[in-house]
């Protein structure tokens, strides 16, 4: 759309501007105060600019947050919380990859069954299973561990639905030509499919990292050790409830140390995606 | 090498859709037969059961000596170009050349020499790096054939391979495509709906309708003799001229239309009988009143250049009735609401039965 009045244009350029503040202002102070001492912080009012304290707060949150933390350190939440995304994205992409395969391009029996499963699940988020679930992973002797905190959180009729929904639009002339040309399913899924999707695949994986980056109600129940903690979780049990007894400025610091991978996921992945979509076939 | 033999082929589609309705065919080696008919008879179901795409509901179908029914598409030695190209869109042009060969395990070297050899053939290989969206619709459909020939197949199958193109294009990789199927000698399956392609193309040409093989003979035999009503208006352009009559004995023809026809060198059916006469519009040429055959009412011109058709009805007859087209040489000279008396070519006119459409 090419508009040539200014005052429209403006007025537009006002409401994107605000918006932004909106969005952006909440984290900036989260920085700011992760650069202030506990005391500048509990005094108000906090300043507005970055204080003098970066490198203490960071320094003291990275290595020396023994005991603060229930006895654990930042890089080992970072890391906790690192593979729970990793896993719940990898996982969900190549679980819902591989059935929606076999949905759209395979036929056996109980096949719209299957779909109809599936998509039935979507109305069952993780809150609602929340107690059987729960169980199970009792029984299985999986709290705390790493398969206790992914595993549950991976099948996914969303990106399943994604998929499918793509398969769907390739052509059929697409595939009788891999079948001549000596491509088996395998083949197929490998030489063809999968370089078709990395768009899509790009694209859910940034969705679900982030999705797995925030969990909070289910690895605070599977987690009872301090050291199978996410990010998020330890962050909430720093907070005590008498202010005073809470060091702010190294939740900030946490705070900020949290944000910062999805972040660096969505601008690496962007970037990527990006790429994608514009060298995708018209 | 191979021929190709279809035997009483049937196709009957889930919902009890009867989409070919027995049709056999032998295409001897190194022949290229053309499917040729209107849109939904069965074309594209039939190739596909040859290429094995499509399961056969009954009958069967053999390259060289061996029934390949229960033979996967990539074990039946056939290449298929489709009407969308269906190039892989990642790949290079090489790659989309290559794919087929590398699945079945063909050594690097001899891939490469292949794939530069059918480059070579295509004239496509300063396009080697590019991906398929990077190439005009032309250029796509040479990588196509080339994705055919790299792998030197027993049978070539296309399906509607040049629809995608412009006019003056289609005609050039018309020729190219004949001309490559020569040299290569590869008995080959191509379906159109296009009789030019199909009439310049054939060695045999299988003219289809809903689901049967109306005729199946040289082109040449499918424009002189064409065996139904059918297959008369389908092949040539403009359409032959088709007239009910009745036949009055050793005189001729009374057309229904109003007006009599007498047939020279050509038998008379016997009295009585109900019969289409179909003329093709090239096959009647003015005459002197005296020695005309009809008399035509001119109601349309339309000057080609080369050719020039009137259109117009049966004169004597019923206005309405009898409508005719008659293509004259582009030198003739004739106007709107003249009457042309014409004369029908010698042993060019053709008989069918009324009921059956069927030649007599
Ligand atoms: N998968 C299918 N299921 C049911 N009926 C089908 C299926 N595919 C084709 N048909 C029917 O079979 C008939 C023949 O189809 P086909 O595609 O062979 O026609 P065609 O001659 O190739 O036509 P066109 O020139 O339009 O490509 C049509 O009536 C079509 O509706
Ligand atoms: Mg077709």
């Amino acid at each position: 759309m090419i508009e040539n009045a200014p005052i429209r244009r403006l007025i537009a350029h006002l409401v994107l501007v605000l918006g932004i503040l909106v969005v952006a202002f909440p984290i900036y102070y989260t920085f700011v105060a992760s650069t202030h001492t506990l005391q500048t912080i509990l005094r108000p009012p906090l300043p507005l600019l970055p204080g003098k304290e970066f490198f203490t707060n960071y320094w003291q949150a990275l290595f020396g947050g023994i005991g603060r933390i229930g006895g654990v350190g930042v890089d080992r939440l970072l890391l906790n919380t690192t593979i729970v995304a990793l896993a719940v994205a990898v996982g969900k992409i190549c679980i819902s990859i591989l059935s929606a395969y076999a949905i759209v391009f395979f036929k056996f029996p109980f096949r719209m069954t299957a779909f109809w499963l599936i998509f039935i699940t979507l109305m069952l988020p993780v809150e609602v299973r929340i107690l059987p679930t729960y169980k199970v992973m009792v029984d299985l002797g999986l709290i705390d561990t790493y398969t206790g905190l992914t595993l549950p959180l991976m099948a996914s009729a969303t990106a399943t639905l994604l998929f499918r929904q793509f398969f769907l639009t390739i052509p059929g002339e697409l595939v009788e030509a891999a079948r001549v040309d000596g491509a088996g399913p395998w083949r197929f899924f490998k030489d063809i499919l999968l370089p078709l999707s990395r768009t899509n695949i790009a694209a859910l994986f940034v969705i679900l990292f982030i999705y797995g980056w925030t969990q909070y109600l289910w690895p605070l129940l599977v987690t009872n050790d301090n050291q199978m903690n996410t990010i998020v979780i330890a962050l909430r049990k720093m907070i005590s409830f008498a202010d005073a007894d809470t060091e702010w400025h190294l939740v900030m610091v946490t705070c900020v140390l949290a944000i910062l991978p999805p972040i660096l996921v969505v601008v690496l992945m962007q970037r990527w995606f990006v790429k994608g979509l514009v060298e995708s076939e018209k | 090498m191979a021929e190709v033999t279809l035997k009483d082929v049937r196709k009957v589609y889930p919902g009890n859709v009867e989409a070919v309705k027995g049709i056999s065919i032998e295409i001897p080696d190194g022949k290229l037969c053309v499917l040729v008919g209107p849109s939904g008879c069965g074309k594209s179901t039939l190739i596909r059961m040859i290429a094995g795409l499509e399961s056969i509901t009954s009958g069967t179908v053999s390259i060289g000596p061996k029934v390949v029914n229960q033979v996967e598409p990539a074990d039946r030695d056939i290449a298929m170009v489709f009407q969308s190209y269906a190039l892989y869109p990642h790949m290079s042009v090489y790659d989309n050349m290559a794919y087929g060969l590398k699945n079945r395990g063909t050594p690097k070297a001899e891939i490469d020499a292949r794939v530069k050899e059918a480059a070579r053939i295509l004239a496509i290989e300063s396009f080697l790096d590019r991906k398929p969206r990077q190439l005009s619709g032309g250029q796509r459909q040479r990588v196509a054939m080339g994705r055919a020939i790299v792998r030197k197949p027993q049978v070539f199958l296309f399906d509607e391979p040049l629809s995608n193109l412009d006019a003056k294009l289609r005609g050039q990789m018309r020729i190219e495509i004949k001309k490559l199927q020569q040299t290569l000698g590869v008995t080959s399956v191509y379906v159109t709906h296009d009789q030019v392609e199909a009439m310049t193309l054939a060695d045999v040409l299988v003219v289809m309708n809903e689901g049967r093989a109306e005729q199946i003979d040289t082109p040449i035999a499918v424009y002189e003799r064409p065996a139904s009503t059918f297959v008369a208006g389908f092949i040539g352009s403009p359409a032959m001229n088709l007239m009910k009559a009745k036949s009055t004995g050793e005189a001729g023809l009374d057309l229904a239309g109003g007006g009599s026809v007498k047939l020279r060198e050509m038998s008379t059916p016997e009295a009585g009988r109900d019969i289409l006469l179909g003329v093709r519009p090239e096959h009647m040429s003015p005459a002197p009143e005296t020695d005309a055959d009809l008399l035509l009412d001119v109601s349309v011109i339309e000057t080609l250049g080369a050719d020039t058709l009137a259109h117009g009805h049966v004169a004597g007859g019923k206005p309405g009735g009898g409508e005719l087209v008659v293509r004259l040489p582009g030198s003739t000279r004739v106007n709107v609401g003249d009457r042309l008396p014409l004369s029908i070519q010698p042993g060019m006119a053709h008989l069918f039965d009324a009921s059956s459409g069927r030649r007599i």
